[in-house]
């Protein structure tokens, strides 16, 4: 038994994913650099004043990688055996946390144990991940049998994020709709993934673009109608396969097209809106009927596409002007650089592109950004971090953290695609998505690209329970993926 | 298992979302780091604070070594709009500069008025208040914390030793948007020379400025020097001027002028550094100091009698007598006469016309003329030459001119000071537009050869001929700044100006004038132990009674000081400038005035012109 063990411990080690160890060892120090580059000060200590954040963080970062050490040395099958227990156990945390947690700066996510603060919700992460995985793991799982598949997966993923809103952490709790990454790559339709970017992009569009009227109706407006117009066409041609059907379609509009053209050079202006509609009214009525004739569902879900896109469209105005609250209007508009606000909303954005966009291309050195050490960027050594990269390394700085992360995601989903249980792929793919969530948001945010949710840089940011949230995350695909050649061999 | 193949693709897509993602971040970075230097300058302005730090303007003192003008401490109250915040507290920020609130929104109004501050930006320092008494000061230090956005600015103003002066020194004023524009050195709010020295030499007197460069947090609190202060740049003083003026002669000038309207100038005839530069009346430079010169300029301005008008360099008066000299030099260097030419003057000049004289023997040659101040033998000389045979009145006039410019009349002599007026030489092309195109001979502009009708003359160009005669023939360029400490001064000033008249004519010349003080027009000039030589001038002028003036210079073998007095309106030569002149003379050779005419300095000093005259002032 003694000499077995150790024979698999051996077999592990040589076995662990050692780029990803490295990627990960290289972005946490990278990090502790950057905390000790953004809490800088004049009167300053060294790196390893444990008084300083840099040197908490290397504590933290050191029992983490002691934390992970103990995340390998635990047998794999623990974690598929105990992943509802683990999600379960999380779930209560979280709960609690709700009715203990004292109120810090409005929210109620930290737990407090004398000189350490643990905020639960960075442990859900991993616990939802091995639930998902667990759920997926299950014989012949397949979310496109039965409807009530798609619930208990949705249910996973929707408790926490319930549960976090609780606490009033809408950043974190956020972070889990990244899991629909997952649900695309376990079978769920390409449409709704498809649907949710142009939800995106036309709010995005009619919201920014509200200003010059093109034909009585906003550009954004108008804009969005050719987007969906210029769907519908594709649709027919690429999804439904119709030659003819979209060619009579495609025919129809650059017709009507012209018409509209020639009229409003001669001053006789035709509704945007009406026009836009009639078309696409008139082609869903045509397609209707041509229709029956083969392939009833992709024809039908053209025209309910279309036909959804165009009551978004109009939804999105009178939500977003009638529902909307003034300072929720004005956080969209500043982060859609409709206006600028620098006292207010855009401080923190404002003040980090500054600090980014002064760096240039090789930076100002090390401990040498001064929009850093002069506190001009708020929460440097948390959520913004970023940006002292960006002001002290450059643009081939910023550019190599960047990459760093793209590798590492990139690697992830090599890894998770390596298993060979649904259990291992499943729970690679939710480590990836987090990732690719927290990376996107975050550097969107610090670039003034997107609005600002406060989400730290995975690894990079000040925090024990973030950093030991993505390790304890991390470690457990390690020690799944150390394992794959064992199963089922 | 199909499905599962098709699935495995999707990788795929998620792989190249993020991939797509990191790109379109890469190339944000691209744009916000290498291609845009907005943020660059935002960062500097957000970090930096660029404090000037004020060079010490450079210091005058007279030939003797004696202090004149130097600096004292004078507190800026500046700040910077964009930190100073909505909740300013101007209540306590009027008690504490003690002001009245209208006053401070006044001059807020006015800091950011583009007119008058072109410079303003909200992140920029910005002067508010200037000149904060020592008293204000202090109390704003202690209340500073209360003022986000505030600070002192330590700055120098001038201090003078001495109310007289005024006119060579000048005085400083804070720049103008005109300045500013024309001279990038300067930011609102700086000082430069107006007037005088202070603004002929401002570019040697002001220095070069220097910078620290201060970090602020995003509070903007002051953080320390950027980098420890490696790259601040220290100032560099202005460099000190030592004037060519001897101050107690000035005062004592400026003592003797005293109820009188006009000037004197005295020279050092071997360099052409000018000794003393009176004009009246004069005003104290004091008055135009720190705050209160606003209100004491406009006084100034508005005074009738004109003060702020340098007689000596700007006034161009008729010459009168004190021309004949130049008119003798001319005479003799053409052959129009020799010494013992003799010209009839039976009371005056009649040819046609008729110019007055007084009582002396007939026919008189040059010498006795000077001596007597004969205005026959001149108008005779003039005409002689101009209606010359074989030669056209165009022609001689021109070469009179020419003449009267190697003198130095007719144009700026150069002196170091601004707004030098020219005089006035009358040239052929004049005389021909001025009869309208109608014949003009000797006869017709004859005044001229006394120095009357059109020919004018500041006083400085008068003593510059005094300067010349006491040269025997040449000068140089009179200024008033003899030194500047690590500079030279401009060759122009070093250069010998030698007209093309010859010496021993300048002797001739000379003799005349020594013989007017042994026992002419000047002998209250004829001083015991000095040898003056002089020349009085009583100048007719359309503005009332007759300018007193004298030309000399002394002593007579080794001139050490020319001199030229005039006194407007105040009569003959010999009343007023003769015993001024003679004054001076003493005064600057011997330290002192002797017993015996301290009659005629009492007379100097007491009597005023200005009441008696009668004229309200050109």
């Amino acid at each position: 038994m003694e000499l077995r063990n150790t024979d698999t411990n051996v077999s592990m080690f040589r076995n662990l994913d050692w780029i990803t160890i490295i990627l990960y060892i290289i972005l946490v120090g990278a990090g502790i650099f950057s905390i000790y580059a953004a809490s800088y000060d004049f009167d300053n200590a060294s790196i390893l004043d444990f008084n300083e954040f840099s040197g908490k963080q290397l504590v933290w970062a050191g029992l983490g990688l002691l934390l992970g050490c103990v995340v390998l040395l635990i047998d794999y099958r623990m974690y598929e055996a105990y992943a509802y227990p683990i999600y379960g156990v999380v779930l209560l945390l979280l709960l609690v946390t709700i009715f203990v947690a004292p109120d810090i700066k409005g929210s109620r996510s930290w737990l407090v144990f004398g000189p350490v603060s643990l905020q639960p919700a960075e442990f859900g992460k991993f616990a939802t991940a091995l639930a998902l995985a667990k759920l997926f793991d299950n014989y012949n799982f397949n979310l496109n049998q039965k409807l009530s598949n798609y619930f208990r997966a949705l249910i996973i993923i929707f408790l926490p994020i319930i549960l976090i809103l609780l606490q009033k952490e809408t950043g974190s709790a956020l972070v889990y709709i990244s899991l629909i990454f997952v649900l695309y790559r376990e079978g769920m339709s390409g449409l709704i993934l498809f649907s949710v970017l142009c939800a995106v992009v036309y709010f995005v569009v009619a919201v920014k673009f509200a200003d010059p009227l093109i034909l009585g109706i906003p550009m954004g407006e108008f804009t969005v109608l050719l987007i969906i117009s210029l769907i519908f066409c594709c649709m027919l041609l690429f999804y439904c396969k119709d030659i003819i059907i979209a060619r009579n379609v495609i025919f129809g509009y650059v017709i009507s097209g012209v018409i509209v053209g020639i009229l409003a050079t001669f001053g006789i202006d035709i509704n945007g809106a009406v026009y836009f509609l009639s078309m696409l009214g008139i082609g869903c009525i045509y397609v209707a009927i041509a229709m029956f004739r083969q392939r009833i569902e992709k024809f039908l879900i053209t025209i309910a596409f279309a036909a959804v896109s165009v009551m978004f469209l109009f939804s999105v105005n009178y939500v977003f002007t009638n529902i909307l609250q003034p300072h929720q209007r004005q956080r969209i508009k500043v982060t859609l650089g409709i206006v600028e606000d620098l006292r207010g909303a855009g401080y923190n954005v404002n003040q980090s592109k500054i600090a980014i966009g002064s760096g240039g291309v090789t930076g100002k050195g090390f401990l040498n950004g001064t929009q850093t050490k002069l506190k001009y960027v708020p929460e440097q050594h948390t959520d913004f971090i970023f940006c002292t990269i960006g002001e002290e390394q450059g643009f081939i700085g910023a550019t190599a953290v960047l990459i760093l992360f793209l590798a590492l995601i990139l690697r992830i989903v090599h890894i998770a695609e390596r298993q060979r249980t649904p259990f291992g792929r499943v729970y690679g793919y939710c480590v990836a998505s987090y990732l690719i969530f927290h990376l996107s948001i975050n550097v969107g945010m610090v670039l003034g690209l997107c609005p600002v949710i406060g989400i730290p840089l995975p690894l990079f940011s000040y925090g024990g329970s973030s950093l030991w949230g993505f390790t304890i995350l991390l470690f457990i695909l390690l020690r799944i993926d150390a394992a794959r050649r064992e199963r089922r061999d | 298992m199909n499905t599962d193949y098709n699935l495995k693709k999707r990788r795929y897509v998620i792989a190249g979302f993020i991939i797509v993602l990191v790109c379109i971040y890469i190339f944000r970075l691209f744009t916000l780091q290498v291609t845009d230097d907005k943020y660059k300058a935002n960062a500097i302005s957000n970090a930096f604070l660029r404090r000037v730090i004020y060079p010490a303007r450079g210091l005058m003192y007279d030939r003797n070594g004696r202090l004149l003008v130097f600096n004292q401490p004078a507190y800026d109250v500046m700040l910077i709009p964009k930190d100073v915040g909505k909740s300013l507290d101007t209540v306590a920020l009027c008690e504490v500069l003690n002001l009245t609130k209208e006053e401070l929104e006044k001059k807020w109004a006015d800091m950011k008025d583009p007119r008058r501050n072109p410079g303003y930006s909200a992140y920029t320092p910005q002067k508010l208040i200037s000149h904060l008494s020592q008293e204000d000061y202090g109390r704003l230090q202690e209340k500073l914390y209360l003022f986000p956005g505030f600070f002192v600015q330590k700055r120098t103003i001038r201090q003078y030793s001495s109310p007289a002066g005024a006119n060579i020194l000048g005085n400083i004023r804070e720049v103008s948007a005109n300045d500013i524009e024309k001279d990038e050195y300067y930011k609102a709010g700086d000082y430069t020379g107006d007037l005088g020295v202070e603004k002929s030499y401002e570019k040697v007197l002001r220095g070069i400025k220097g910078e620290e460069i201060l970090m602020k947090d995003a509070h903007g609190r002051i953080k320390g020097k950027y980098e420890d202060g490696i790259h601040d740049v220290a100032p560099e003083s202005g460099k000190n001027l030592t004037l060519s003026i001897d101050m107690d002669l000035q005062e004592y000038g400026e003592k003797l002028m005293a109820g009188k309207i006009g000037a004197i100038v005295a020279i050092e005839p071997a360099t052409g550094e000018i000794l003393c530069l009176v004009t009246s009346p004069n005003y104290d430079p004091s008055l135009l100091i720190g705050k209160q010169r606003g209100k004491n300029y406009a006084d100034l301005v508005r005074d009738p009698l004109k003060p702020l008008y340098d007689r000596s360099i700007q006034g161009a008066y008729p010459p009168g007598s004190t021309f004949k000299p130049t008119q003798g030099l001319i005479f003799l260097q053409e052959g129009v006469v020799t010494t013992s030419t003799m010209y009839p003057c039976h009371h005056g000049y009649i040819n046609k016309l008729r110019v007055g004289c007084h009582g002396h023997a007939s026919p008189i040659a040059l010498k006795p003329a000077l001596q007597t101040s004969c205005n026959a033998y001149f108008c005779w000389g003039f005409k002689n030459m101009i209606d010359k045979r074989g030669t056209t009145p165009r022609n001689q006039l021109e070469k009179w001119k020419n003449y009267m410019v190697e003198m130095g009349y007719g144009y700026r002599l150069g002196i170091d000071l601004p707004s030098e007026s020219r005089g006035f030489i009358p040239n052929p092309d004049f005389y021909s537009s001025s009869f309208r195109g109608a014949n003009w001979s000797g006869n017709s502009i004859i005044s001229i050869s006394i120095g009357q009708g059109e020919v004018l003359a500041t006083p400085l160009q008068i003593a510059n001929l005094g300067a010349t005669i006491a040269n025997r023939g040449f000068f140089y360029t009179p200024h008033v700044v003899k030194e500047i400490s690590g500079d030279k001064i401009d060759s122009k000033y070093k250069e010998k100006h030698t007209p093309h008249i010859k010496k021993e004519y300048y002797q001739d010349v000379a003799e005349g004038m020594r013989m007017a003080v042994l026992g002419g027009t000047c002998r209250t000039a004829n001083l015991p132990g000095i040898e003056v030589a002089g020349k009085t001038g009583t100048a007719q002028n359309p503005h009332g009674k007759d300018h007193s003036v004298f030309m000399g210079f002394a002593p007579y073998r080794d001139p050490r000081i020319a001199v030229a007095v005039y006194v407007e309106n105040a009569g003959f030569g010999a009343t007023y400038g003769v015993p001024i002149g003679s004054l001076i003379i003493e005064k600057y050779l011997n330290g002192e005035i002797s017993a015996a005419r301290k009659g005629i300095e009492e007379r100097m000093l007491n009597s005023n012109t200005i009441s008696s005259s009668g004229v309200k002032k050109h």
